[in-house]
């Protein structure tokens, strides 16, 4: 029998996080905002039949990178862990905060099972409240921690970057377009802090939780022309601010 | 995934398991005992008094389907509900109106509507109406035990059929027979004086405010001949549950359209007690 080699559990650990930490470094970001009527989720995913952003309740939804049969693994726990409790309690006693828990648990006992490899994921999971100061947003990433996180959050690859651009742009009781329009512009900047590339909408996949949504479920996706229209409205506008002595003129 | 059955607060290992769409089928491994269909009743000696929900009559015209119900709930000879409310949204585009044991057709509704939910979630699509007029065809099937006790749930259902552009109506029996139903239909213990009051008013190119005035008139005569069913009931202000699902989707009808419409087929009746009269030949 040949003695195994001793890991120090220090390092065992290390290497575990460096390995989910790359994985989910591989992969685009996705960038959840506040705006004044809910919270706008936008990723870059050319995909129209895999999502990244997805409802899983009348206030929550739910966004993730890394490797799609994970999270997606994830993402159909909590639609029936949601649903399940709502049907069992009521549809008010499913929270953001219960669900965080859950997926904070069990991604934190994947992370430290050494019979298991660790999920390459990285989650986020939102409710909408009936005020903008009600919102609640919980990052988890890859080893079951929970992070609050208010105003902006940025997850998957470049995400200290595209949150630390997020995090001085970002301001409260921005509207739906602007919201959109800065997450856009934090997208395109690539490694090196440049923003050459331009996001078109077939390349955006772009969904909001809207708290003036008359329907019990407040997630909606906005798709094809609502989603052009939209930030073309705004790229008009930044257009229109950045030169101001053409107004003058006419 | 063998870890998180045995701690509390983690995703059970039935809920990462790749499998069905259906929350029915969810709940049948992971809870069997939340299935209604599941329980196990004691042997009971005579019928025994619950409260039953009555008529539900549905209507086509040309935009859409109205599908309307009546706010009685009875109890053998007791009026055991005035303001009951029996039809119900199922998604967006769809209603069900339910006749019968009233506590497990609400319960059987709610789960209906959670399973439309649940696949639209998981799958990013939603089921098609024959698709749904099935799922409570299985539904109806699996309550056979209770029906037979005496427990019976005999839905209507109502939608919109948005890839052949037009409204449809499917009706069941207690075995989760399922049909479906050109024109209009009618379920509950007044359906059969709503059906026949529907036979002469009905007509095909009638607008939607016509079709829900007609079905109005319906729900009126089957009051009219039925003791368990509720008329419009002026005193207190309850009407009958009108909802409308068209292209734009479902709409419930304001009590107070209702009431106009009600007010209007009592005045009728005051003149004409058995209601509009139709050509001999």
């Amino acid at each position: 029998m040949s003695t195994p080699f001793y890991v120090s559990p220090q390092q065992a650990m290390a290497d575990r996080a460096e390995y989910a930490r790359k994985g989910i470094a591989r992969g685009r970001s996705v960038v959840v905002l506040q705006y004044t009527d809910g919270i706008v989720f936008v990723a870059e995913n050319p995909s129209r039949a895999l999502h990244k952003v997805s409802e899983i309740y009348d206030r929550i939804a739910f966004a993730a990178v890394g490797k799609y049969n994970e999270f997606e693994n994830l993402r159909i726990g909590g639609v029936r862990y949601a649903d399940l409790r709502g049907y069992t309690y009521d549809r008010d006693d499913v929270t953001a905060r219960g669900l965080a828990n859950v997926y904070a648990q069990t991604l934190g006992t994947i992370f430290s099972s050494v019979g298991e490899k660790p999920y390459e994921v990285e989650l986020i999971v939102a409710e909408v409240g009936a005020a903008p100061e009600d919102d609640q947003i919980y990052r988890l990433p890859h080893d079951g921690s929970i992070v609050d996180e208010h105003g902006a959050v940025a997850v998957g690859g470049n995400s200290d970057q595209i949150g630390s651009y997020l995090d001085q742009r970002h301001r409260d009781g921005m509207t739906l377009a602007e919201a959109l329009a800065l997450a856009v512009e934090s997208l395109a900047r690539d490694s090196n802090g440049n923003s050459e590339r331009q996001l078109t909408a077939e390349q955006l996949e772009v969904a909001v939780l809207d708290r003036t949504r008359p329907q019990q479920r407040k997630f909606k996706r906005i798709l094809g022309r609502q989603l052009s229209r939209l930030l073309e409205t705004e790229s008009a506008a930044t257009t229109k601010t950045d030169e101001p002595s053409d107004d003058d003129e006419e | 995934m063998e870890a998180n059955t045995r701690k509390p607060g983690h995703l059970p290992a039935a809920f990462l398991t790749p499998g069905s769409s259906s929350f029915l089928d969810f709940l049948g491994e992971h809870s069997p005992e939340l299935l209604p269909g599941n329980r196990t009743l004691p042997a009971v000696k005579g019928a025994i008094e619950l409260p039953h929900g009555t008529t539900i009559v549905a209507a086509v015209f040309d935009s859409g389907v109205v599908l309307a119900g009546d706010r009685r709930a009875t109890m053998g000879n007791v009026i055991a509900q005035r303001d009951i409310e029996k039809v119900f949204p199922a998604d967006e585009f769809s209603a069900v109106g339910i006749a019968g044991t009233a506590g497990l057709a609400v319960e059987m509704v709610k789960l209906f509507q959670l399973e439309l939910e649940h696949y639209e979630k998981i799958e990013g699509a939603t089921l098609s109406l024959e698709g749904k007029a099935n799922r409570l065809s299985t539904m109806i099937r699996g309550n056979l035990g209770m029906a037979l006790q005496g427990l019976a749930v005999v839905p209507l259902f109502a939608g919109y059929d948005t890839d052949r552009a037009r409204g449809r109506i499917f009706s069941y029996d207690v075995t989760g027979g399922r049909s479906e139903e050109l024109g209009f239909a009618s379920t509950g213990s007044g359906s059969v004086f709503a059906r026949g009051a529907l036979k002469k008013l009905y007509r095909k190119d009638l607008t939607e405010q016509q079709t829900v005035t007609a079905v109005v008139q319906a729900l009126y005569d089957a009051a009219d001949d039925d003791s368990a069913t509720g008329g419009p009931d002026m005193t207190r202000r309850i009407f009958p549950v009108v909802t409308v699902i068209t292209e734009d989707g479902y709409r419930r009808y304001a009590d107070s359209d209702v009431a106009s419409i009600a007010r209007s087929v009592l005045d009728g009746r005051l003149e004409f007690p058995d209601g509009p009269r139709a050509e001999v030949l």
